[in-house]
């Protein structure tokens, strides 16, 4: 009696064992393949950068030379690899000015938004502080354009850069806000204690304290800058020549990498591959120091303010 | 309540203090100025086109800079900014949507540094793609997928109808999906972590496989941020100018509208960065371009606000949840 008893539970129990795993198996089995795709999708993101580094590599090594980096482009189809000299000394320049125009009105702007934001208005300023991050920038050169050379009646250095100063600015202005936030509000307090305005308390003692990040932040935005090429098309419109002065065309790395992707020599090739490995190095070690200085835990995009973000919660 | 005093000084202040605060608030109104300032101009400077055109511009399809026989219409190069903004997000959304998993769930030692080469794509400028794309990629992705594509289907689907040549809509799709990758998978896993750690460890507990947490407690709690996360990589593939100029062609007027995958064409940036600096200077030309580049902004526009509000409404609930 007990016996049969004991017969039906075990059978019950082998019945809902097999149950269980025929029910868990298939979800198991999905749980694999999902595994498995996930991986595949970060694979298949992760080729077209090894891909692109090493061709880059491959391709442009044998371009490099101090000649490469110091000499005018000089006349096409000579056989020698043209240089990209005035391309690296215009892209220096541009950066610098941009900066000059972007920094200040972007901390400036950071400021605004993180010691005298709250109302309606700041939320609107932040929200398309956010917004133009992302715009198209060839509409922003065409803006320079319409804007400066257009006006002045020839192409410009300063369109160029004012076309790249509002790229910057929002990068900047948010990276800025965050770092602010980031100082304790006791901080203030003990600044205001001491009887000191408001604008010495926010220029000497709190800007120090975020200095780091703000600084990240504008190394960010260098690196964004750097590569532009759009932009640059039609307030630059770049030369084969060294600086010449603030109203003629001007040189820039990512200007140069397109004429030469433009022209039908294997020599331009080259240097083409050449100067897109030393634009790409410049950039990549901007972003992988701005890493290792600011923060080895977080993994967030480029924008610092992302990575601020994350860092305080 | 000791920070809004602070934030706002009541006219009390010391002068320098007011100027200060004048500063900041103009250096803030600064982006809305310029935006501002920047529809007006374009739209200014492309009245000629839109007088002599008028509205019909935007589904005009002829496109000839000719002086007597000028005639000019954006709708190819609108069409042609759409399809490959659409190959480009077909191939980007589940890719990245991969990536944000993969981040989140694998281990933190090989899912970070994953994670961060994803990231490095973001900074890899434009023109570098496009050399890239022009002399290394478009001849492997000729051989290897578009001609078999071609040969397989060629005759029956109208798709994959055209002579594959490597520099077409599909190649510039496929590059532009390349370089939108980084910013969605960057937003989405960003909104992902916005779920409740509470809320995916219920699902664990009711016995959920990894994917069927993602399936149950992620997705539908961060839908609106993933939609918004897309919608981003929508708005970089929209206003993308180097890469997609140097592969996909540059036809211009009837011929840039594409008849299969595999036929040149031209979106509204390209067709800007390429003939913005040949056009003459005050030419109907010119305002043809400027017009473009301001129906291009608008769209632009439209994007980036409707997805910056789907994330920041995302995060926002992150902020009003419980923290952990």
């Amino acid at each position: 009696m007990s016996s049969t008893l004991l017969q039906n539970s075990r059978d019950k129990r082998a019945e809902y064992r097999a149950m269980f795993k025929a029910n868990v198996k298939n979800r198991l089995l999905v749980d694999k393949i999902m595994i498995g795709i996930v991986i595949t999708c970060t694979l298949l993101a992760i080729i077209p950068l090894l891909w692109i580094l090493g061709t880059l590599v491959y391709g442009g090594v044998g371009a490099l030379s101090w000649e490469f980096f110091t000499q005018e482009p000089g006349a096409v189809g000579s056989g020698v690899p043209p240089a990209i000299g005035p391309a690296i000394q215009g892209t220096l320049i541009i950066i610098g000015l941009s900066s000059l125009i972007g920094v200040p009105i972007g901390v400036m702007s950071g400021i605004y938004l993180a010691e005298f934001g709250g109302g309606w208005f700041s939320k609107q300023v932040r929200f398309f502080t956010d917004v133009f991050m992302e715009f198209p920038s060839i509409v922003l050169g065409v803006f320079a354009f319409l804007a400066i050379v257009l006006i002045i009646g020839h192409f410009s250095i300063w369109a160029g850069a004012f076309a790249l100063s509002l790229i910057m600015f929002p990068i900047v202005a948010r990276a800025t806000e965050e770092a602010l936030k980031m100082v304790p509000y006791s901080v203030r307090e003990a600044g205001t204690a001491l009887g000191l305005r408001k604008w010495i308390v926010t220029l000497r003692i709190i800007i120090p304290a975020a200095k780091k990040a703000i600084l990240t932040g504008i190394l960010l935005s260098i690196s964004r800058i750097s590569g532009e090429t759009a932009p640059l098309i039609m307030t630059i419109l770049g030369s084969s020549q060294f600086f010449g002065g603030f109203d003629s065309p001007m040189d820039a790395l990512p200007l140069r990498i397109w004429r030469f992707s433009l022209q039908p020599y294997d020599e331009a090739r080259l240097s083409g591959w050449g100067a897109a490995l030393v634009l790409v190095l410049i950039i990549l070690a901007i972003h992988i120091a701005v890493r290792c200085w600011f923060s080895r835990k977080n993994t967030d995009k480029g924008f610092i303010s992302r990575i601020l973000k994350q860092r305080s919660v | 309540m000791l920070k809004r005093e602070f934030g706002k000084s009541r006219g009390r202040g010391p002068l320098s203090d007011k100027i200060f605060k004048i500063a900041a608030t103009v250096a803030g109104a600064y982006v809305l100025a310029v935006i501002l300032v920047m529809i007006l101009q374009l739209g200014w400077e492309s009245g000629p086109v839109w007088q002599k055109e008028g509205i019909e511009f935007i589904w005009g399809t002829d496109w000839n800079p000719v002086e007597g026989r000028e005639s000019y219409g954006a709708l190819p190069y609108i069409i042609g900014t759409l399809v490959t903004s659409a190959i480009a997000m077909i191939i980007a959304v589940p890719l990245s949507l991969g990536v944000a998993m993969f981040v989140l769930t694998a281990p933190k030692r090989i899912g970070e540094p994953m994670g961060y080469m994803v990231e490095l794509i973001a900074a890899v400028p434009s023109v570098v793609f496009g050399l890239w794309g022009l002399f290394v990629f478009r001849f492997y992705f000729k051989d290897l997928i578009e001609q078999p594509l071609h040969n397989a289907f060629g005759d029956s689907i109208f798709l994959f109808s055209g002579n594959p040549f490597g520099l077409d809509i599909l190649s510039a799709g496929i590059i532009l999906a390349i370089m939108i990758i980084p910013t969605i998978s960057a937003v989405s896993r960003e909104t992902m972590l916005a779920v409740p750690q509470q809320q995916k460890e219920a699902a664990y507990m009711l016995g959920s496989t990894t994917w069927e947490m993602f399936r149950l407690a992620v997705f539908p709690y961060a839908k609106a941020g993933l939609i918004g996360a897309s919608i981003m990589g929508l708005g970089r593939a929209v206003g993308e100018t180097m890469a997609v100029t140097m592969i996909i062609g540059n036809a211009t007027g009837l011929a840039a509208i594409p008849d299969s995958l595999f036929d040149a064409g031209q979106t509204m940036p390209s067709i800007i960065a390429n003939e913005f600096i040949e056009a003459s200077p005050a030419s109907i030309h010119v305002s043809a371009l400027i017009a473009v580049g301001l129906v291009l902004f608008l769209i632009a526009m439209a994007i980036n606000v409707v997805a910056h509000f789907l994330v920041t409404r995302m995060l926002k609930i992150r902020e009003g949840a419980v923290n952990n």
